[in-house]
């Protein structure tokens, strides 16, 4: 069960706005979802390793050098947000 | 009517003279402009850009100099990938202006290639869901009933192969998206090894699962565009330098002896009866042709698709973090009061339903006091899985089920039950988790006159063997050939 205030708490950790009919419909959703999920504890994995990579590659490494994509100026024009000095300019953090 | 050949007769024909890649080009674009409004398969598509790179490849081609297979065929692929300098938008409002600096690492080789590419195709946004339907930009619809849904994530790509909008395409498979579309609309669709083929340049979802690969009209088709995308690259870590082998030498090999496994939790309980009958049918056939099929048990199954909705939204969680509306992406429409209400603000203009859906299971699943409970005990399941495929593989040589318990479902059906569309993905979810290879290749029809798809299974990095066994029962059926029945 993922209660209205849960969903409330999880969106602000993911910065995501919602308002209280989308609270309600995900609440319910993800309960339906959550109630599936518990099906895996019917599997023993006491003595099991967890997978995370699964072709068996370990440790990948590659020379330090860097090799650029594209230019700074590309970059900068792919934000909406205005740019000044060849920053991107955002609302101040703190505000006094 | 060049637009219903298939890759290997446009390349041939463009070979010997019999067209020009500008012909070819402006017939399919003809196409694409004839079906489109009605199916909604391209996002986007640029006709100057199309015209010049077929110029471009009629030059090449006249000088006879760095001719390849994909010279002067036009395409469009999955709008996941990054293409220089044309709108890449996942389907997602936050990208729906978004155009790449660069071009990603498979497109970069289609262009060394000499391809043409014609525009962007449409998906379930970020490559999240079964149907198309998860697009800001309208659903896909299924060239062989268009009340349908083409399957997803990437139905546009299938659909486009499908009706001859596309001589082939690109889509990518995180839990199922490139071989439920194939299967949905009569395609030939490869989800490669994990690892195969580079990422660099595509829209992350599931970083431990994310993979790419082609759509086809043959098997033949699909083992030459594989050719030209496969391989290690510097700019994905995930690509091991294994050599890839020449697929070509595959095609048109004898099958017999051949051991298949045929798992018996494919079969039975929820599956659709028709499908089963159909896919039986193609199981005789490979016996047949000198096979033998063994009964098999792959006893995890049960539990791939619990495993996959762990683990897959907390790393889709993690790389949409990038999405903030800042450095590129829509800056919100509502003033914003400071920095953290931009994130909020830009986030929910930004994302569909689905996108918010896993974003937050994702959250939660690794959220403090959760991650053992969830993530990690998915991740310990996902070996189980793994393992019942290696255990499989010690007996037998591939392994064959459906691609799909039924076929194309009518568009809405599914859309309020988020649990109901990832059941769907059953058949095609255990092989993400065992980071295998897959094709799917069309093998017969419902009594509604809809595709089913059969599902062939292989080893690690025996993209080879699949192509081979494809190519086999491509050679006494028919059923890749079958068009759908739109005006011509």
């Amino acid at each position: 069960m993922i209660t209205p205030e849960q969903v409330r708490h999880i969106a602000r950790l993911c910065r995501l706005g919602l308002n209280d009919k989308d609270v309600e419909k995900f609440s319910k959703q993800l309960s339906d979802i959550f109630g599936y999920i518990e099906k895996l504890n019917e599997v023993d994995t006491s003595s099991v390793e967890p997978t995370s990579q699964v072709t068996g590659l370990i440790n990948v490494m590659r020379e330090d050098k860097e090799s650029r994509f594209c230019t700074r100026e590309e970059l900068l024009a792919c934000t909406e947000m205005p740019v000044e000095k060849e920053q991107i300019k955002v609302k101040p953090v703190i505000t006094y | 009517m060049l637009n219903t050949l298939t890759l290997a007769e446009a390349s041939e024909g463009l070979a010997s003279k019999k067209f020009s890649s500008l012909e070819l080009t402006k017939d399919l674009l003809s196409r694409i402009k004839q079906h489109n409004k009605q199916l909604n398969i391209y996002i986007t598509v640029d006709e100057e850009l199309a015209l010049s790179m077929a110029q471009k490849a009629d030059e090449r081609l006249k000088s006879g100099k760095d001719v390849t297979p994909l010279t002067g065929v036009p395409v469009g692929i999955k709008d996941i990938f990054n293409t220089r300098a044309l709108r890449t938008t996942c389907a997602s409002p936050i990208l729906k202006n978004f155009v790449p600096p660069y071009d990603a690492t498979v497109v970069q080789k289609l262009k060394d290639a000499g391809f043409v590419l014609v525009g962007k195709q449409n998906m379930d946004e970020f490559a999240c869901g079964g149907s198309t339907e998860h697009s800001c930009f309208g659903p896909t619809r299924n060239p062989w009933d268009i009340k349908r849904v083409a399957g997803g994530s990437s139905g546009g790509s299938a659909a486009a192969v499908s009706a001859d909008m596309s001589f082939y395409a690109l889509g990518t498979d995180t839990g199922g998206s490139i071989r439920l579309p194939a299967s949905f609309c009569g395609v030939t669709g490869l989800k490669v090894t994990y690892g195969r083929v580079s990422r660099s340049g595509v829209t992350a979802m599931a970083s431990s699962w994310d993979t790419i690969g082609p759509f086809g009209k043959s098997v033949k088709d699909v083992a030459t565009v594989l050719q030209v995308i496969a391989g290690h690259d510097d700019h994905d870590a995930t690509t091991p330098t294994f050599k890839v082998p020449d697929y070509s030498k595959s095609l048109g090999k004898s099958v017999k002896g051949l051991k298949i496994g045929v798992p018996k939790e494919y079969f039975g309980k929820g599956i659709d009866s028709e499908v089963e009958s159909i896919i039986k049918a193609a199981l005789k056939e490979y016996e047949k042709l000198g096979a033998k099929l063994q009964e098999i048990s792959l006893p995890y199954t049960p539990y791939a698709v619990a495993v996959y909705y762990v683990a897959m939204p907390a790393e889709l969680s993690a790389n949409l973090a990038r999405f903030d509306g800042i450095r590129y992406g829509s800056k919100p429409k509502a003033p914003v009061k400071d920095l953290v209400d931009h994130y909020y603000q830009a986030r929910n203009e930004g994302f569909g339903d689905e996108i918010k859906r896993r974003i937050m299971m994702g959250t939660y699943v690794l959220s403090a006091g959760y991650y053992d409970a969830y993530y990690l005990k998915a991740q310990k399941v996902r070996t189980l899985i793994l393992q019942d495929f290696e255990n499989a593989f010690r007996d037998v040589d591939v392994i064959m089920t459906p691609v799909s318990p039924f076929p194309a479902y009518k568009i809405g059906e599914k859309l309020d039950d988020p649990l109901a569309m990832y059941l769907a993905d059953a058949f095609t979810i255990p092989v993400n988790c065992a980071g295998v290879p897959a094709l799917n290749i069309p093998c017969g029809f419902t009594s509604g006159k809809l595709p089913v798809g059969l599902q062939i299974i292989g080893p690690q990095f025996k993209e080879d063997l699949l192509l081979k066994v494809g190519s086999a029962y491509e050679q006494i059926t028919d059923w890749h050939a079958m068009k759908p029945p739109l005006s011509k």
